[in-house]
């Protein structure tokens, strides 16, 4: 046969005339259908070109083709399913031997010392073997994580001397050596068990509140628990075993006496410590001690640090809240009152107490302490001074006393991110490997600041000189860089962008330093103020001394020559020595992987319902909750207020109140002491608006407000009614005389389909109330002039 | 006088006091008393105290907590002459708390007053929230 044609070609339908005779041809889609000549006894009628292969050639080479391909594909198949056999093998090979390893050692030591075994045994009181073995399974278990091994191997060159000590160390008083020997022997004797039992007793022991009681009356229990001590005392290598093993035992030794029980509830930490063991009672201790040593050992440098937790941490906790922010504190303040003797337990990976965020942006920046970085204490307007933390630490309970304390408490464990969540078995993984189960669980993750890929990209240089503000330590470090720096320039132009660049503004003229904002909007709060009002607010951003660049659009960063370059879309540079990116923030929904937690898509966050509610026992609030709004929809805020409102619900919710979103939570903003606002709803600048002014006068400014309420933020003067006189602070100076058209105080509606879904009191204080109430009404109002009416503008 | 324009979607309204003076024609909707969504403020609709409000601050909520909801509901239910010449041993309990946490609990007056200031400013409290047109919790 003649060489056939490509594939494409050939697999195109035939086209034959009506004698049936194939021939070169135009098929009907034009193509020059190359086809080798056949004779006429291989014609066949109009069919498939995969037809019996008396086409010979071509049929020939279509079925070698795809042949091959099949081929190929189940060859592929076969040994991607033989491939995953054998990994899957592998793994379980691996995690077998990983728990086999600790039994297959103490086994090795066990079978060498048969001998020493049988003595321990029998001299030794069952009882007290019992007992401290028990207690090394707490112990080791939780000590799992520190490896444990040099017991064991320990174990195997002192078996002899072990042996006469053994019968010693079981019973009250110990010399210093025995206890610790008699341990090990111990173990090694534990170890003789098989390797399986010890996750089993690895299961149970950590559960074990009282192993002391429980082992003294499970002699026969013995056996079995020696086993965990061991294998996990031969998982660690440790190199210097003897000298822990010495160091316990001196240890010990002043503290046999002591016969209470003994703590093991939390062996870990206890094992780390040798003074606690050694503050430990009796016989267990020594058993103790032998699994600690290894810990010891491991972590030689640390008994001091070991030594200081000696409390047991928390492993239950009725409530449970992730996340140390506004939300957590105010659902937490919330449980407390409703709930009374509750045990909240506040995680959060911060370092600090549970802190408010708007002073970072305001407040803080306006005082005149130079050591206000540290005390992070604000003056209000009115004078009173106030930490930005919630409360003090003496507010919180210690997280070791969380579970014994008289009357309930709340205590944060800080430093700590949970990274995984059961949410079947009720439980939270932290970060530490510490697990801590709940009944129930709040989650205020909050977010992280969003950054510009422009920047990112941009290299270490760059990185090096970009604040993403959000924490205290940003406070802190940018504090620093306004005093030590030329220029800074601040990319954003919402909330945080524009009240950053005001309080640096102002700053500007002492420090020397060059405030650049820029955002890609016409005016700063572009997006939430209507277009006429937007303008008005940047020129007064500009009169705070920033340099604002509208319309920037950032196309790429360099650091060039010892300066951050900043180059715009159109063609602009700005030569910056600090950036700080205020753009936005990207809730934190990590959790929601482990927790097997619903993500919305349009908003992002935890979806959740109307009552807060992600699972019956699992609640979310603060800036990641994803909820129901009734009267509004479906919505995420990023607002103080709203995370109180929420926090406070959900902690409502969580002792049983089953109340909806109802509240509606208010926000506010000042950008310089004459332009302020407070606002509630949606507050779009995409929406339809209605505006209603009057002229200002000197009373309308946030200052004055504030004097007025006597309380430095706003939403507590709307919140908290502060009991008692007010004392009213110095009057406020009065601001330049007001042109025309300038929009010094009034009332702007938003309006969703005729109804008022938002509402701004532009230097209008103290009306929350009303407005709130309008919102909550959702009627429409033909007339919002009659509406605004209802605000008094005119008035203080 | 007023007057009115229109910058695309947006509408500016500028008014004058006189034009704000006459009573406004909108309609509000009527407040139901029984809403269970509703925040209820201090006091409950069925007379509780509501240890939740924002005014009590976190004194229902910190290390004294039990102490002054004792002391306080003792208060609220006090149907005596001197309202709350009962209660003096609640009271005390709370102080002697307080005492104990000088940071959370700032001693301003002295002790005999402390009690007695309570009172008032829970009484204030009480007021206050019951003039507020909506009720915030």
């Amino acid at each position: 046969m003649a060489d056939l044609p490509t594939t494409t070609t050939y697999l195109e339908t035939s086209q034959q005339d009506d004698t049936g005779v194939p021939s070169p041809t135009i098929n009907t889609r034009g193509r020059f259908l190359l086809r080798h000549e056949r004779t006429p006894q291989f014609v066949q009628p109009a069919h498939m070109s995969s037809g019996p292969s008396g086409g010979g050639g071509e049929n020939t080479l279509y079925f070698v083709l795809v042949g091959a391909t099949c081929l190929a594909g189940g060859a592929y198949a076969y040994s991607t399913l033989v491939g995953d056999r054998e990994r899957y093998q592998q793994r379980i090979t691996e995690i077998e031997s990983r728990s086999s390893k600790p039994a297959a050692e103490p086994s090795t030591p066990a079978k060498t010392q048969p001998e020493t075994a049988e003595p321990v045994s029998e001299a030794v009181v069952e009882p007290s073997i019992a007992e401290p073995v028990q207690e090394e399974a707490p112990v080791p278990e939780p000590a799992a994580e520190l490896v444990t091994e040099a017991p064991a191997p320990e174990a195997v060159p002192e078996p002899p001397v072990a042996e006469p000590c053994l019968a010693e160390p079981v019973v009250e008083e110990v010399t210093p050596e025995a206890p610790v020997l008699e341990a090990a022997p111990e173990l090694v004797v534990a170890s003789e068990a098989p390797a399986p039992e010890t996750p089993a007793s690895e299961a149970p022991a950590p559960e074990e509140p009282a192993p002391e009681a429980a082992a003294s009356q499970e002699p026969d229990s013995g056996a079995p628990t020696p086993e965990a001590p061991a294998p996990e005392a031969p998982v660690p290598e440790v190199s210097a075993p003897e000298a822990a093993l010495e160091e316990s035992a001196p240890e010990i030794v002043p503290e046999p006496p002591v016969a209470e029980h003994l703590v093991a509830e939390e062996p870990v930490t206890e094992a780390l410590v040798t003074e606690a063991v050694s503050a430990e009672p009796l016989p267990a201790a020594e058993a103790e001690i032998v699994p600690e040593t290894p810990p010891v050992t491991q972590s030689a440098s640390e008994p001091a640090s070991a030594a200081a937790s000696t409390a047991v941490e928390p492993t239950h906790a009725p409530y449970l809240l992730i996340g140390g922010g506004t939300a957590s504190f105010a659902a937490a303040r919330s449980i407390r009152a409703r709930d009374p003797g509750a045990r909240v337990l506040i995680v959060t990976e911060e370092d600090d107490l549970p802190y408010m965020r708007p002073p970072l942006s305001k407040e803080l920046w306006f005082s005149d302490d130079p050591t206000v970085t540290e005390t992070l204490r604000f003056k209000q307007w009115n004078g009173k001074e106030r930490s930005i933390y919630f409360q003090p630490s003496s507010f919180y309970v210690s997280p070791t006393e969380l579970e014994s304390v008289e009357n309930g408490g709340v205590a944060v464990l800080t430093g700590r991110k949970v990274m995984h969540m059961d949410v079947r078995g009720n439980k939270v993984k932290l970060s530490d490997g510490t697990e801590i189960s709940y009944d129930k669980c709040l989650i205020a993750t909050g977010g992280i600041p969003r950054n510009l890929q422009v920047i990112e990209r941009a290299g270490d240089e760059v990185m090096k000189r970009t604040t993403l503000f959000r924490k205290i330590e940003d406070f802190k470090a940018l504090e620093k860089v306004s005093r030590e720096l030329k220029s800074i320039t601040i990319i954003g132009g919402g909330f945080l962008g524009s009240e950053l660049a005001c309080a640096l503004g102002r700053r500007s003229a002492d420090l020397g330093l060059e405030v650049v904002q820029m955002f890609p909007e016409k005016g700063n709060m572009g997006k939430v103020l209507p277009e006429y009002l937007s303008n008005w607010t940047t020129d007064k951003v500009k009169k705070e001394g920033v340099k604002v660049l509208t319309e920037a659009v950032v196309k790429n960063v360099t650091y060039k020559e010892g300066k951050v370059e900043i180059k715009l879309k159109d063609g602009r540079v700005v030569k910056t020595d600090h950036v700080v990116a205020a753009v936005g923030l990207e809730p934190s929904v990590e959790l929601a992987k482990s927790a097997g937690l619903e993500i919305d898509s349009d908003f992002g966050g935890f979806r959740v319902n109307a009552e807060l509610q992600a699972r019956s026992n699992i609640w979310v609030a603060g800036d990641a909750a994803c909820f129901y709004d009734i009267k509004l929809g479906r919505r995420r805020v990023e607002h103080h207020d709203h995370a109180v409102v929420s926090g406070r619900l959900a902690g409502e919710n969580m002792t049983g109140a089953r109340k909806p979103y109802w509240h509606q939570s208010m926000f506010w903003s000042d950008l310089g002491p004459d332009v302020g606002y407070e606002a509630i709803g949606i507050v779009d600048s995409s929406l339809p608006t209605v505006g209603v002014f009057a002229k200002a006068t000197a009373k309308d400014t946030p200052k004055a407000a504030t004097e007025q309420s006597g309380t430095g933020i706003r939403s507590e003067s709307e919140t908290e009614a502060v009991a008692g006189s007010v004392a009213v602070g110095k009057a406020a100076p009065t601001p330049p005389p007001q042109q025309k058209e300038d929009y010094g105080k009034g009332v702007i509606f938003y309006l969703r389909d005729k109804v008022v879904v938002g509402i701004v009191l532009w230097n209008v204080f103290n009306r929350m109330p009303i407005a709130r109430k309008i919102i909550k009404d959702g009627e429409e109002h033909a007339d919002l002039n009659e509406v605004a009416k209802l605000f008094n503008i005119h008035e203080e | 006088m007023s007057y009115c324009k229109q910058e695309g979607k947006d509408q500016i309204i500028f008014v004058t006091k006189e034009d704000h003076e006459a009573p406004s024609n909108a309609e509000l909707v009527e407040d139901d008393p029984n809403d269970p969504y509703e925040d209820h403020g201090l006091i409950l609709p069925n007379g509780d105290i509501n240890w939740n409000c924002p005014c009590l601050g976190g004194m229902a909520s910190g290390p004294c907590g039990q102490q002054f909801k004792d002391a306080f509901s003792c208060f609220h239910n006090s149907k005596e002459e001197v309202k709350g010449s009962e209660c003096i041993d609640f009271f005390r309990g709370m102080q002697e708390c307080m005492q104990k946490y000088p940071e959370l609990y700032p001693q301003e007056d002295d002790n005999e007053s402390a009690p007695s200031g309570e009172a008032e400013s829970f009484q204030t409290s009480n007021n206050a929230n019951k003039n507020k047109t909506s009720s915030y919790s």
